[in-house]
């Protein structure tokens, strides 16, 4: 024993220390750095966040006002309802995009050439005859009388109101004239025009027309989606995990269907989307750009993160909770479900509602489904035509119209709001249940 | 080797049965267990080696010997908790009462409900002091009214010596009392569903000395009424609380006998370096 020691003890207990002070200010260099290097990735991820979410904001906030005229329109009697019915269905068989030029014109009587006047009827939405129409057909006896009707302009005047079009470009390459761009600025001075919030885009679904354009229609089909999607997934998910975890005995078999899950987690979203075209669509002949079909697709690829998740939550329970109920006589099934998954519930949840916003944000495999449509419809249950909150940015970043970029944004932004909440609420879940032991 | 031991044993086992039970009652001793040549294997390696031995009915008995001897082992196997565990098979005869508990005519659950347990940490559940006792009654179907499970629930909270302190705050959450408090309840949670034997894997090791001498007066009231097997690291601890004592190494019981025998005068040369503490 005392020869093993020996030569440790002959080396001076100066020199140990002086070997101890060089190796300290190399540890805490190398500590620094490491710091250094953690502090600068967490700066840089945070930087590429905030570029990230300034662009989107920046670029989605003139999609929430919109543009609109108060126009004097007379609705002639006799060309509306000549009887004098008051019905209103007669009333809804009049020409109201005729009345909206009418009024248009008599603001600027000077115009007269056919091509001016098609240009300057041109600055109102074609919506605004359907909004003519309805509030006429509402309330008949506005039929023979003038009234002033806030109507949307269109979605060009719109971006010039906004200055995302503006006057230096060469007036060939921008989608308002020279002569619109002097009545739209007769109109302000006349104070006519307002700018106000734009409500059309949360109540209406899709259009041609990016001022009528909305995306209710694709929240209504992402909440019919995410609803088929959880009651699939959610049970589904959790009764696999809780079987595995609890009951399957542990040999190969098990261990390559843990295998496969863990894969199954990592396929491409898109696969997903392929194998339900050929299944649901082509041989279950399930409907097409349905709610239904696009949440059961979303189930299949939501399905291995609850497992995992769920699987997760039912190991963190600590195995003394199973023995102290296996040991007053629980049979297995009661000690998993009394207490094992009572525990392990917030975990799940978890699980799930990640899972879930990972879902609401997926877009390729609902495209294979056809939920890629033009639907202007809302969605009224789960097998009407419909798209999703994604598809309608993806829609909507491919089309030509500039002011539709901005509503891309704009929902890019709904969407971002929808998975901070579902991520905020399983934050919530877990701060709320987290159990100690 | 071991064929010699097991010989030995079984003679300590006859010579003690005959000394211990002839003070202690005039009746033939009656034991609630008896075990005959069980082995245990934990996937491929040998946990214990042909453990003969009996438990008398009503008493504590203590099961003692270094770490990794086999005793917590040999106590699982008696409610049949290492069925829970992957890969382990447990050959050889355990009678309770005369009925082989290992026998595909037993059901586990109702073993169980004979045979309670109370672990080496407490594990309450994370539920109310009054659900924690209340589980027990309630799977088993035990009362079958609310004010019956309340007496019940009361009953035993009192044996376990816990009503005074918990009687006000029956709804709060069992973990957040003191780690002593916490066994108590445990036994409490044991007793509410009236087993015969009460297994006790080392319930002290986690508890100071104030609550750990609670406990072990604890055992000296329920052994009226239960037959209690300890498992115990701390030799005083089985001097104190234990009738009889059985003494394991490497998977081999040792030596069973009177307590008081065991620590005065043990027959076997490893018991007697073990309780003087030569190794252990």
């Amino acid at each position: 024993m005392n020869d093993q020691n020996a030569p440790t003890r002959s080396i001076d207990n100066s020199t140990a220390m002086a070997a101890v002070q060089r190796s300290l200010g190399k540890r805490n260099r190398a500590e620094r750095r490491f710091r250094f290097f953690g502090i600068a990735s967490i700066g840089i991820a945070l930087a590429l966040l905030m570029v990230l979410f300034w662009t989107i904001i920046s670029s989605a906030l003139p999609a929430f006002t919109e543009t609109s005229i108060d126009l004097e329109i007379t609705l002639p009697a006799d060309e509306i309802d000549p009887q004098g019915s008051g019905d209103p269905a007669v009333i809804g068989d009049a020409n109201f995009p005729k009345y909206i030029k009418r009024a248009m014109y008599s603001l600027f009587p000077e115009v007269t050439k056919r091509r001016d006047k098609k240009q300057l009827a041109g600055l109102i939405s074609p919506g605004a005859a359907f909004k003519l129409r309805e509030h006429a057909m509402s309330d008949p006896s506005l039929v023979g009388t003038t009234i002033v009707l806030r109507v949307p302009m269109s979605d060009d005047v719109d971006q010039f109101k906004k200055g995302q079009i503006t006057a230096d470009i060469p007036e060939s390459d921008r989608r308002i004239s020279d002569k619109q761009i002097a009545w739209v600025q007769t109109l302000t001075d006349m104070g006519l025009v307002h700018q106000g919030f734009n409500k059309t885009f949360f109540t209406a679904g899709d259009s041609r027309e990016p001022e009528l354009a909305g995306i209710w229609g694709a929240i209504m089909g992402s909440i019919f989606t995410m609803i088929i999607t959880l009651a699939l997934s959610f049970p589904i998910g959790v009764a696999s995990a809780v079987y595995l975890e609890e009951f399957a005995p542990k040999n190969r078999l098990s261990d390559i269907i843990e295998v496969n899950i863990n894969n199954l987690a990592a396929v491409p979203s898109i696969v997903f989307g392929l194998l339900g075209l050929a299944v649901f669509l082509n041989f279950a002949g399930l409907p097409r750009s349905a709610p239904l079909v696009g949440g059961m697709v979303l189930a299949l690829m939501t399905l291995p993160t609850v497992i995992i998740a769920s699987r997760a939550a039912l190991k963190s329970v600590p195995p003394s909770i199973r023995e102290a109920a296996l040991g007053l006589g629980a049979s297995k099934a009661q000690a998993v479900a009394h207490h094992v998954v009572p525990l392990a519930l917030p975990g799940m949840l978890t699980g799930a509602i990640i899972g879930m916003a990972r879902a609401l944000g997926e877009t390729a495999p609902l495209l294979m489904i056809g939920m890629v449509a033009f639907i202007v419809d809302f969605p009224g249950n789960f097998t009407d035509p419909a798209t999703v909150l994604p598809v309608q940015i993806y829609l909507w970043a491919d089309a030509p119209e500039r002011a539709f970029i901005e509503r891309s944004s704009a929902t890019t932004l709904v969407l971002l709001c929808f998975l901070i909440m579902m991520n905020g609420l399983a934050v919530i879940l877990r701060k709320r249940f987290e159990r100690r032991w | 080797m071991t064929q010699m031991n097991v010989k030995t044993d079984d003679e300590i086992l006859s010579e003690n049965s005959m000394t211990a039970s002839s003070p202690v009652t005039q009746e033939a001793p009656r034991p609630t267990f008896v075990t005959r040549g069980v082995d245990v294997f934990y996937g491929d390696k040998q946990a214990l080696f042909g453990i003969d031995l009996d438990v008398q009915a009503s008493g504590v008995t203590a099961l003692i010997g270094p770490s990794g001897c086999g005793k917590s082992t040999f106590l699982r196997c008696m409610n049949r908790m290492n069925d829970t565990i992957d890969g382990c098979r447990i050959s050889g005869q355990i009678l309770l009462d005369g009925e082989d508990i290992y026998d595909d005519q037993v059901d586990v659950v109702h073993l169980r409900a004979r045979v309670g347990i109370v672990f080496q940490k407490p594990n309450p559940f994370p539920k109310s002091i009054y659900d924690n006792v209340a589980y027990g009654p309630r799977i088993h179907g035990i009362t079958s009214s609310k004010s019956e499970l309340d007496d019940l629930v009361k009953h035993s909270l009192e044996k376990a010596g816990l009503w005074g302190e918990v009687a006000d705050r029956l709804d709060e959450p069992g973990t957040g009392l003191s780690g002593g408090q916490q066994q108590r309840l445990c036994i409490a949670r044991a007793i509410a569903v009236q087993p015969t034997v009460i297994l006790m894997d080392e319930p002290c090791s986690a508890l100071d000395p104030i609550a750990t001498a609670r406990i072990e007066d604890l055992m000296g009231e329920l052994r009226e009424q239960f037959t209690i097997v300890i498992v115990t690291h701390s030799m005083q601890q089985a001097a104190r609380v234990s009738q009889r004592t059985a003494f394991f190494h490497l998977g081999e019981l040792v030596e069973v006998g009177a307590t008081a025998d065991i620590f005065s005068n043990p027959v076997e040369q490893r018991t007697q370096d073990y309780i003087t503490g030569r190794f252990g």
